[in-house]
């Protein structure tokens, strides 16, 4: 996709005042949060478990080098092929040559974040391959032309309403009068359409939520079952996973998902877990006759080592742009990348470089709830402010807010002149608030004042009032 | 040594840090936390060295300005036995934030380690180290508290004001929806980003409201201007003013917001 990530504010403002959006939205703060909090409050242990799936992360990623390996052993034993992609561009040609030469015309897809950050659909359909997403709201929103507007829920920017209306325009084969009034119609027309693409689709492509290095599986989580459709019906099964994916046993496993769907979704676990090692073997009733794995990097051990390392632990459920104000207010287009949210706008700086995306890490009002939800405990406001932090340094920063900030800095830093300064600019504030108290506009203040009122202050300030009254306390013990 | 001697003697001294936003646009929550901190039996002093805690620098990515403010503060205020700040946000800096500013300089991060474990946010000093369960006061209001986010989500702070105001008496508390969502405000975010801390604020605002309080409180006096100012701005005559301000009992002051003008 393109990236219009310092379009943000423009591309905010027009979510603001978008309707149909606005509505959808709504839905992100009723569904999610209220069922995240019944089932992590349901299991005692949850707040153990974030500990535990953080620390298992974080030995992965001190040891990252050797695990990837292991996995790649692993999978090569059980009869697989390992790919290893340094960039997007890589993945892309790996993913295409794989698909050339099964003789692939469709290709089924599984709902992947992974290869919307490499654009594969664009690069397979430019070359005569038609990719079909099989996840509903992927689905959807291919059939719009859209991306996803949320790493889990890509169509949740969208009602029923225009569902239907995609599907009346896209599914003319179907009978003009039937009801497409409900969700479950919606759902049961898709299946019924996407059924017959499964069949005939030569590839399958799925994402993967973990990669086990003791025993080169990968894992995929789903609630529609597409998944496992995609991977096993198809002549070949394509897995395009990023290397920080990697946990090094079954047992670690187990534990992060266990806080994977309660943190996403708040189910205790999603309707399909299912584990993927190599291709079909002898005496296996199905599974694909060749299996591929690529292992995509784009950008992301450059992130070892760093500040930004900690993102790396991220397992992609969604909790922070679930319970994020500014994601509630502008939803997940808005943020012009791949990724949206609090999630985003730390690993977009990374992926695209900060001088491209400098506006994500700074739209946040650091309120912390991101971080009090995430599973993997990632410090994401930490993160944001540290982006800025190179932002700042490399002279990004917009010029207003330099100056403005340096010019509150010279006084911030010389309090004598400070309070020469603030004891005779806040009296006559005061007096100009006049008897209503407030500014309903205010030169340089329109930010502000724009959409809300600014309270006058009191008059004198508070040390300029407590000197007073402390000398004359000082005069009367006289 | 006289009696009043002995008494101070035993008095921690408490280091007022009144936040910029206090000293600048309402003293009446300096003086209330001056009036809370003495009664608990504090002995308190208001340092003139003070301008602000360097959030500002510090959000928008400045280290450099960031440290030399926190090394101001930090001289200015480490000679008391507390130092307490009437706003989670800047009490979260002061405590949360500063020693990190020193990372690699063993000498100041030792130094900034020893301030911040000084620091406190004004209502959970009084309830969790002066162990005040009653400030006396009494109001005849329907409240609502909103839960400012570096507050909640940094300090902990989320039962001690309710603890506090459930006896203050006269005082009903009506908890509103999503009471620990942020109000929109983020610092310089509320004018970076002024129509979506506006989408943000219009949300809470119509939480106030359904709460059917008569008056609102927080923690913190920038959240308080954002949301007064929004309140305002709706023609509601929802009073607005700093939990300290109730609990002190000094509402002589006219609100943040409110009383129809």
């Amino acid at each position: 996709m393109e990236l219009t990530a310092n379009k943000f504010k423009a591309n905010a403002s027009k979510a603001l005042v978008d309707a149909q959006l606005q509505k959808a939205l709504g839905n992100v703060e009723k569904g999610f949060i209220g069922k995240r909090q019944k089932a992590a409050d349901a299991l005692p242990e949850f707040e153990a478990l974030r500990d535990n799936a953080r620390d298992i992360k974080n030995h992965v990623l001190a040891h990252l080098d050797l695990y990837l390996e292991e996995y790649e052993r692993k999978v090569l034993a059980a009869g697989g092929h390992v790919h290893w992609a340094e960039t997007a561009e890589d993945a892309r040609r790996i993913v295409l040559e794989i698909c050339k030469k099964a003789g692939a015309r469709t290709v089924t897809k599984g709902k992947s974040m992974i290869t919307e950050e490499i654009a594969l659909n664009d690069h397979l359909s430019a070359n005569g391959i038609e990719p079909v997403e099989t996840d509903l709201g992927e689905y959807i929103i291919q059939l719009r032309g859209e991306h996803p507007s949320h790493i889990i829920a890509p169509a949740v920017h969208l009602n029923k309403e225009q569902v239907e209306g995609d599907f009346r325009r896209v599914h003319t084969h179907l009978p003009e009068g039937r009801d497409l009034s409900e969700p479950v119609s919606l759902l049961s027309e898709a299946r019924e359409v996407l059924r017959q693409r499964y069949f005939a689709a030569d590839v399958g492509i799925t994402g993967a939520n973990f990669l086990i290095a003791e025993t080169g599986t990968s894992v995929i989580v789903t609630n529609e079952g597409n998944g496992d459709l995609t991977q096993t019906l198809g002549k070949v099964h394509v897995v395009v996973a990023s290397i920080e994916k990697i946990v090094p046993t079954l047992e670690d496993t187990s534990q992060i998902l266990r806080v994977l769907a309660r943190s996403a979704t708040g189910q205790d676990m999603s309707v399909y877990t299912t584990f993927s090692t190599g291709p079909k073997r002898e005496d296996d009733p199905d599974g694909p006759d060749e299996y591929h794995v690529v292992l995509l990097d784009n950008g992301r051990s450059a992130m070892l080592g760093t500040e930004y390392q900690d993102m790396l632990r991220c397992i992609r459920c969604g909790a922070c742009m679930n319970h994020c104000p500014v994601y509630h207010a502008v939803g997940g287009h808005a943020y012009g990348s791949v990724y949206p949210g609090p999630m985003g706008a730390v690993l977009t700086p990374s992926l695209n470089g900060i001088d491209e995306t400098g506006q994500l890490p700074n739209a946040s009002t650091f309120c912390g709830r991101c971080e009090s939800v995430c599973p993997m405990r990632i410090p994401l406001p930490k993160m944001m402010r540290h982006w800025r932090e190179r932002e700042f340094e490399r002279n990004l920063t917009p010029a207003v807010a330099r100056y403005g900030l340096k010019a509150w800095a010279f006084f911030a830093k010389r309090p004598k002149l400070y309070r020469f300064g603030v004891s005779f600019a806040m009296p006559l504030l005061s007096l100009l608030g006049g008897t209503s108290r407030r500014f309903h506009s205010l030169p340089l203040a329109g930010g502000w004042t724009r959409h809300r009122d600014l309270p006058a202050p009191e008059g004198r300030t508070f040390l300029q009032a407590w000197a007073q009254r402390e000398a004359l306390k000082q005069e009367t013990e006289q | 040594m006289t009696s009043s001697e002995a008494k101070a003697a035993r008095q921690p001294r408490v280091g007022l840090f009144a936040t910029c936003l206090v000293d600048l646009f309402r003293p009446s929550v300096g003086f209330a936390s001056v009036k809370l901190l003495q009664d608990a039996g504090c002995e308190v002093h208001v340092p003139v060295a003070q301008t602000c805690c360097g959030q500002p620098a510090y959000n928008t990515g400045d280290r450099a300005d960031t440290r030399e403010i926190a090394e101001q503060v930090i001289e200015a205020f480490e000679g008391f036995d507390f130092i307490v700040a009437p706003s989670g946000s800047c009490a979260s800096m002061l405590k949360k934030h500063y020693p990190g500013l020193f990372a690699g300089d063993a000498a100041w991060e030792e130094r900034a380690t020893a301030f911040s474990d000084k620091c406190h946010e004004l209502i959970s000093f009084l309830t969790d180290v002066m162990m005040v369960r009653d400030t006396g006061a009494a109001l005849e209001a329907k409240i609502t508290y909103h839960d400012s986010c570096s507050g909640l989500r940094e300090l902990g702070i989320k039962e001690q004001p309710r603890k506090l105001l459930g006896n203050v008496s006269g005082v009903e508390v009506r908890e509103m929806t999503d009471s620990d969502v942020c109000c929109g405000f983020g610092g310089t975010f509320c004018v970076k980003y002024s129509d979506i801390s506006n989408a943000i604020v219009t949300k809470k605002v119509g939480n106030i409201d359904t709460s059917g309080a008569d008056m609102l409180l927080a923690g913190d006096l920038g959240c308080l201007m954002n949301m007064a100012g929004k309140l305002k701005r709706q023609g509601s005559d929802v009073e607005v003013r700093h939990v300290a301000e109730v609990l002190a009992g000094m509402t002589s002051q006219p609100p943040i917001a409110g009383s129809g003008k």
